[in-house]
């Protein structure tokens, strides 16, 4: 949803003209109060998001999880080195295995996941078959599912399978997402001519190789944009491990981080190292976002036309 | 000969170009390939998502039985026999009333933030768009269960840096920890919905804004008569997203377990769920999440119909 609208961004290179044709003297006349008052509010809701992770960050630095130590919102006998080292190397290096199985998890299933959605969401932009509304329909009612409503059928079943405790009890499941297929099939009737089809067909190309070659590079915007929220929503993803793993060597980090946090009354002493684990846990994501947005935006601009 | 007519019937709601070469081919052409295509998610949506709904509605319908007190458990069909016992149950019925509650304060207040922030960072007012957008959407990138845990710290009255509001107010209290609980929900979720509406803010062509910047209309009324209304469907579905998320609330709660007493194990109606089945009663839980699934699809359902009719009038 963000992305077929975020498509458009063309505009964006008009918005200069639009202020710019705007007369400089209303421009100006509206700005002085009205300016100050929405950076205000810009700046004051930036405090809001930020705060809490700059905190995070200095609590994360200050010794020994002494959190309340010195200046809140300031460091204080700098030992974030320290603390990092702790969280990484605490019971022979769980915390680091966490991280291991989360970005297997998120990362494998949303590869896969984006590929298989993207599949699909094209067959049903680009094909007609029979039962193609029908299987649209029931994808999109799976958006509407509850996640939380298949975890707890999903243990059952895989349990009569004594698959429960297992990498793909978390793996498989996560594989599924029909909001990337809902996305997929926008993005394939946008920016995939019909006519580029016929050529390729003419050229003699198969109708998968042609998706490999010729849409799966138009599609690529799309693409990193399901990828994103997919990554974004298996990483998050809290309920099906909890229900499904016993052996914290399977753990992805945030269920791992809400087991040390529901024992930090017997040991006191994980308190440092949930925050420190916590602020670590944010790094990948964060870096995902860096590194994709730029690709991600510039992309929709060119891809899809709405 | 039905395929035909079925294809006619379907070609209404095609576009004209792409039924011609639909017609002009064999009934369905490039079989194997859509097969190839279709196959892999189908199946495992199937397996995944169909079965296990189909799993959860069958398991619902049975109780356990037992022989005597210690004779060995079975499974009977039982009817409605789970329902009722849904329909009776007064903690589940509060946990929705609460997450209601919640949801008919927090959604507006989450989404009148987004969209106020996307109206700023869409008006030439603001300097420093790039920053101020990544800023914003930076909790968007902290799970749940982390972004609980981190406010978990900051209400907590000798751990927050905060203590001249946390000595005072206690925030983890059993008047006020939904609200600390939809302030991360908050927190978490502005930036991702303001993103939604900005990027159909940007899809709104320029010229548009000439007219009524002509007949002199001023930012405010350009905001409110003009890209408000174009941005309503970004707006109805982070809504249906804000519904859908509220009624799952889990991980939060889960969470506030460890920093506040006053979150039962039936807090939400999620966690009842989940406390039920680790019990454990799977069918009693089953038949709990089938009616919260149930629940979800009517309110999503209402409310995109009442703004669908709105919006055609």
């Amino acid at each position: 949803m963000s992305a077929p609208t975020s498509a458009s961004r063309p505009t964006r290179a008009s918005r200069p003209t639009r202020a710019g044709r705007s007369p400089a003297g209303t421009a100006t006349r509206e700005s002085l109060l009205s300016r100050s008052a929405a950076m205000l509010v810009m700046l004051v809701c930036t405090a809001y998001f930020l705060v809490p992770i700059w905190w995070l960050l200095v609590a994360s630095a200050k010794p020994d999880g002494r959190v309340t130590q010195g200046n809140p919102l300031w460091f204080d006998d700098f030992s974030l080195v320290d603390n990092v080292t702790n969280v990484l190397t605490y019971r022979d290096g769980v915390f680091p295995r966490w991280i291991l199985n989360s970005l297997a998890y998120t990362g494998g299933a949303a590869l896969i996941g984006t590929l298989l959605a993207a599949m699909c969401g094209y067959a049903l932009a680009k094909y007609r078959f029979p039962g193609r509304e029908t299987l649209f329909n029931v994808v999109l009612g799976g958006v509407l599912v509850p996640a939380t409503a298949l975890a707890l059928p999903l243990f059952l079943i895989f349990s009569r399978f004594e698959a429960t405790n297992t990498f793909w009890s978390v793996f498989l499941p996560s594989l599924v997402n029909p909001f990337g297929v809902y996305l997929a099939r926008i993005y394939a009737a946008a920016s995939v001519p019909d006519d580029l089809l016929e050529a390729a067909r003419i050229d003699g190309s198969g109708e998968v190789r042609t998706f490999f070659t010729v849409s799966t590079r138009l599609m690529l915007p799309a693409l990193v944009t399901i990828f994103l929220f997919h990554f974004v929503a298996v990483w998050n993803n809290f309920l099906l491990p909890l229900i499904m793993l016993g052996d914290e060597r399977l753990f992805p980090v945030t269920l791992g981080l809400y087991t040390w946090n529901t024992q930090v009354n017997q040991l006191p002493e994980l308190r440092g190292l949930v925050l420190v684990g916590a602020l670590l846990s944010i790094v990948p994501l964060i870096v995902a976002f860096l590194l994709l947005q730029r690709f991600w935006r510039n992309g929709l601009g060119s891809g899809a036309i709405k | 000969m039905s395929r035909t007519s079925a294809a006619e019937r379907r070609g209404t709601a095609r576009a004209p170009a792409d039924d011609r070469i639909g017609r002009r081919r064999a009934p369905v052409p490039h079989k194997g390939a859509i097969a190839m295509f279709v196959a892999p998610f189908g199946v495992l949506f199937a397996l995944f998502y169909a079965v296990p709904i189909g799993y959860a509605v069958v398991q619902s319908l049975h109780v356990v039985e037992r022989t005597g007190t210690f004779g060995p458990a079975r499974e009977v069909f039982g009817g409605l026999a789970q329902y009722q016992r849904v329909f009776d149950d007064g903690p589940f019925w509060s946990s929705i009333g609460r997450v209601l509650l919640f949801g008919v304060v927090q959604v507006p207040v989450m989404l009148g933030v987004a969209l106020l922030l996307a109206l700023l960072l869409d008006s030439n007012l603001v300097r420093g768009r790039r920053f101020f957008r990544l800023a914003f959407f930076v909790p968007y990138a902290v799970p749940g269960v982390v972004a609980a845990i981190m406010w978990g710290f900051l209400y907590s009255p000798n751990l927050s840096p905060f203590t001249a509001v946390t000595g005072e107010v206690d925030l983890l209290g059993a008047d006020l920890v939904l609200w600390a609980i939809a302030n991360v929900v908050t927190w978490v979720y502005v930036g991702y919905n303001m993103l939604i509406i900005y990027s159909s803010l940007l899809a709104i062509p320029p010229e548009i804004y000439e007219a009524a910047r002509l007949d002199g209309a001023g930012q405010a009324r350009i905001a409110w008569s003009i890209k408000i209304p174009l941005v309503m469907p970004a707006i109805v579905l982070t809504t249906v997203f804000s519904i859908i998320g509220t009624l799952q609330l889990l991980a939060e709660p889960q969470v506030f377990r460890t920093f506040s007493s006053a979150v039962s194990s039936t807090y939400t109606p999620n966690l009842t769920v989940y406390s039920t089945s680790s019990i454990p009663n799977f069918n009693l839980a089953a038949a709990f999440s089938v009616v919260l699934a149930l629940a979800t699809f009517v309110l999503s359902f209402t409310f995109l119909k009442f703004t669908g009719r709105r919006s055609a009038r």
